[in-house]
């Protein structure tokens, strides 16, 4: 039998306080991000903001300056340029979008055959957002993720108790929000696909947080000793402790071959799944867990 | 669960055996009597995968609006006009239309609205002076249904513009109160469909007021005339140039008479310009012959989207409701021409508010980084399980097999749109889709740990599991289903896989691995499990 770990017996619910510090630090960096989202200040996707975003293939080398004094003499000067390292391809990314004469992506296209001569180019793809459009998604995207956590909730507080539908809910959003406020340190840029790895993340830390409830559920019915829920906790998530590990591990070796191989479209939704999966891990051991316990210790 | 061991292989063996038939056709193409009786759609492609056009159109419906009115508003000066209503002025603000009449011409006004203009509603009468301002409106309900009936007849002239531009399997449906959302999967040269769709088409002929366009620039021109641009092409070099022109503001004729629009290539001499011909029907015809009768030696100009096209001299009376555009069009423009005309004007503009357009080499390249990454991540994790898990491990892995095998013949059966995140949920759900294996061979473990006999080990290990496995399930099927109902295109994609994914993990995790399990403790009855 290979086992990574064996009969661990680490007191989680004693390292609670410090853990409270450290989750008390994501959640702050995390509300800040919020914030700034919220304001418009972090960096927004056109999905939100409107713009314009073009994606091409140079067949010779080329530079980010050089495209971009290209669009800047053609009239284009509030732009953004990213290019995928080893490619020949570019992201040119800017807040207009088309008007009623012409689209924008042909007016890049324009310029960029006028200005660069003789550089061969090809528009692989374009996604152009119309002002209006983003404040509908912004809605959308927050009906989302508030009607997710109310589902979640309730089947939660149905199947368990009410305290650990809130428990949950709690390290789900922590989950979340340190999330954001990763990305917004690292100013990756917060799409449409994000958002969907936000919520999927939300499922998998449940998913986690689950599997220890359940446990809890069931060694407080075999152990039936009310007076220390702190060991029957601390007991349960040693328990599950190995199982924990295997699922994330083969977890991070899928992401990781999306991160690795997936492309550059995928790159950042995989790498917010990457980092829920460690933050949900932690969370529904540190966090949930933990929150459920206070509280029992409160109400005596 | 099903206890012969023989009824639940069967059905195992069932589900296979329809998932690798629908799967067939994404493999191998079908031929003769097999193509007859099988399955032979593929796996239907998102945008993103195929390459393609996605638009989001918004109708003008201010514009529209306008457009109600003003004809309302014209037709209703006609109708005094003719039945010998005195009025001193009509005009509108925003919705309302307001005539100004003296008192003792109010009834024959009313009597004119009644009897013709049922959708006007008498508002307020203000006096000024010795006049009365009387204002009609349109009713709020007449005016929603007004919107919703253009939005509709846009949805249908835009659906006839691209069956004849000739996409296959376009999407175009109404979406909120005035977008359409169009589709055009595969579309080779998007700027000239985007230009096919978005043309509102509004063909008009007007009389050229020469007087006016003569001192154009100088001077106020007569309230009757509006100032347009006329375009003209240099056939050699192919320069656009436009220059203003003066027109009698009234339309004589409209393209909603048309009948017909053909692309012409003009005579047989070589150089001769192509033009698109026109055909009215028989009302139209007759207005047609009017109007050049007795405008005989002024010209007419054909007025398209409020841009001249041309404006030729009336040499004579036309008769037979013929005419036709010219302007320099290339082939490809005057087919375009004639589709939109034949296919009938927007009732208002439309404006893009959303354009993704992805060409085909960037989906080729993301099906083919999908697979790998999801073909490696399958790859990693089957050997993970062998070597943590041994030969439980297998069983683990010929689960996970199954589960792939089922999703695509899903995929397939429900004729499901597979997106790029779709195929990252794919990959997600080998990582995730294991945690229930997982779950069962650590709780197997534990029950050998206590010393029970390999056989209770494996029913309490799969007993025990089972809570924490369909819980856990749950709260991901609900937020994938939260994903699919608020999500758009590419990200439903990733929601159905998902909730494809996890409720096809359920059957294979569980009853799929147990049933192997069984089978082999009845036929081997081991004395030690290798997990």
């Amino acid at each position: 039998m290979m086992e990574l770990i064996k009969d661990t017996k680490i007191d989680f619910i004693a390292l609670r306080k410090k853990a409270f510090v450290v989750s008390g630090i994501l959640v702050l960096i995390g509300v800040f991000a919020f914030v700034m989202i919220s304001l418009g200040k972090a960096n927004l996707s056109i999905d939100f903001t409107g713009g314009t975003n073009v994606q091409v293939r140079f067949a010779q080398k080329v530079s980010i300056g050089d495209l971009r004094r290209a669009l800047t003499d053609g009239g284009i000067e509030d732009v953004q340029i990213q290019e995928v390292s080893g490619t020949g391809d570019f992201f040119i990314k800017t807040k207009l979008s088309d008007t009623e004469k012409e689209s924008l992506t042909s007016k890049i296209t324009t310029i960029l055959s006028s200005q660069l001569k003789g550089a061969k180019f090809e528009v692989l793809g374009s996604n152009m957002v119309g002002p209006g459009v983003g404040r509908d998604l912004k809605k959308y995207a927050i009906i989302a993720i508030v009607l997710a956590l109310l589902g979640i909730i309730i089947y939660i507080a149905w199947r368990f108790t009410f305290v650990s539908g809130i428990a949950a809910t709690i390290a789900t959003f922590h989950d979340v929000l340190a999330i954001a406020g990763v990305f917004y340190f690292f100013n990756k840029e917060f799409n449409l696909l994000v958002i969907t790895a936000l919520l999927t993340v939300a499922g998998y830390s449940l998913q986690d947080t689950v599997v220890v409830f359940d446990r809890i559920r069931e060694n407080s019915g075999k152990m039936k000793s009310r007076d220390d829920f702190g060991n029957i906790i601390n007991v349960s998530i040693n328990e599950v402790l190995s199982r924990t590990i295997v699922t994330g591990i083969t977890t991070l070796i899928s992401l990781g071959a999306i991160m690795i191989f997936g492309g550059e479209v995928l790159f950042d939704f995989a790498f917010a799944l990457f980092l829920g999966l460690i933050v949900g891990t932690y969370s529904s051991i540190f966090v949930a867990s933990p929150i459920v316990y206070a509280w029992r210790q409160k109400l005596r | 669960m099903i206890k012969s061991l023989k009824l639940r292989f069967i059905l195992i063996l069932v589900f296979l055996v329809v998932s690798i038939v629908y799967c067939l056709p994404n493999v191998v193409e079908l031929g003769g009597v097999w193509k007859k009786y099988l399955p032979s759609d593929k796996i239907h492609l998102g945008l993103d995968l195929k390459g393609g056009m996605h638009l989001l159109l918004e109708l003008d419906t201010s514009k529209l609006m306008d457009n109600i009115i003003d004809r309302r508003m014209n037709s209703l000066k006609d109708a005094m006009i003719s039945d010998g209503v005195r009025f001193l002025g009509i005009d509108r603000k925003g919705s309302t239309i307001i005539v100004s009449i003296r008192p003792d011409q109010k009834e024959k006004l009313f009597n004119v609205v009644g009897n013709k203009f049922s959708d006007l509603k008498a508002g307020a009468s203000k006096p000024e002076g010795d006049l009365l301002n009387i204002e009609l409106l349109v009713p709020e309900n007449q005016l929603a249904s007004i919107k919703d009936n253009a939005v509709n007849q846009a949805l249908e002239t835009i659906r006839n513009r691209i069956d004849q531009f000739g996409v296959s399997e376009p999407v175009i449906v109404k979406q909120g109160e005035n977008q359409i959302l169009v589709q055009l999967p595969g579309v080779k040269d998007p700027q000239r469909a985007l230009e096919l769709i978005g043309k509102t088409a509004q063909l008009e002929f007007k009389l050229v007021d020469e007087e006016a366009t003569a001192r154009v620039g100088s001077g106020a021109i007569p309230a009757d005339d509006e100032v347009l641009k006329i375009r003209s092409k240099n056939r050699e070099t192919g320069v656009e140039t436009t220059a203003p022109i003066v027109l009698k503001r009234q339309a004589l004729l409209t393209g909603e008479l048309l009948t017909d629009a053909r692309i012409s290539m003009g005579g047989r001499d070589i150089g001769s310009e192509i033009s698109v011909g026109l055909e009215f029907n028989s009302e139209g015809a007759r207005i047609f012959d009017k109007v050049t009768a007795e405008n005989v030696g002024k010209r007419l100009a054909i007025v398209l989207d409020n841009t001249v096209y041309s404006a030729p001299q009336i040499r004579e009376r036309i008769s037979g409701g013929k005419a036709s555009i010219t302007g320099g069009f290339t082939v490809d423009e005057a087919k375009d021409l004639a589709i939109v005309l034949r296919a009938g004007a927007l009732p208002a503009p439309v404006k893009v508010v959303q354009n993704i357009t992805i060409g085909p080499t960037l989906g080729q390249d993301s099906i083919n980084k999908g697979v790998l990454a999801t073909l490696l991540a399958s790859i990693f994790v089957i050997i993970f399980m062998v070597i943590y898990y041994r030969y439980s491990g297998i069983i683990a892995n010929v689960a996970l097999a199954l589960n792939l095998i089922y999703l695509l013949g899903v995929f397939s059966a429900f004729k499901a749109t597979m997106t790029l995140p779709g195929i990252a949920g794919i990959a997600l759900t080998i990582g995730m889709g294991v945690d229930s294996n997982v779950l069962i061979f650590e709780r197997i473990r534990e029950e050998l740990r206590l010393g029970k006999t390999v056989r209770a080990a494996v029913e309490g290990g799969y007993a025990k599991a089972w809570v924490a496995i369909f819980d856990s399930h749950i709260t991901t099927l609900i937020t994938a289903a939260v994903l699919f109902i608020f999500g758009t295109g590419p990200i439903k994609g990733f929601a159905i896989t998902l909730i494809f994914g996890m409720i096809i993990n359920l059957f294979t995790a569980v009853f799929g691995s147990k049933t192997i399990f069984d089978w082999i403790l009845a036929k081997y009855k081991p004395r030690t499990l290798s997990i």
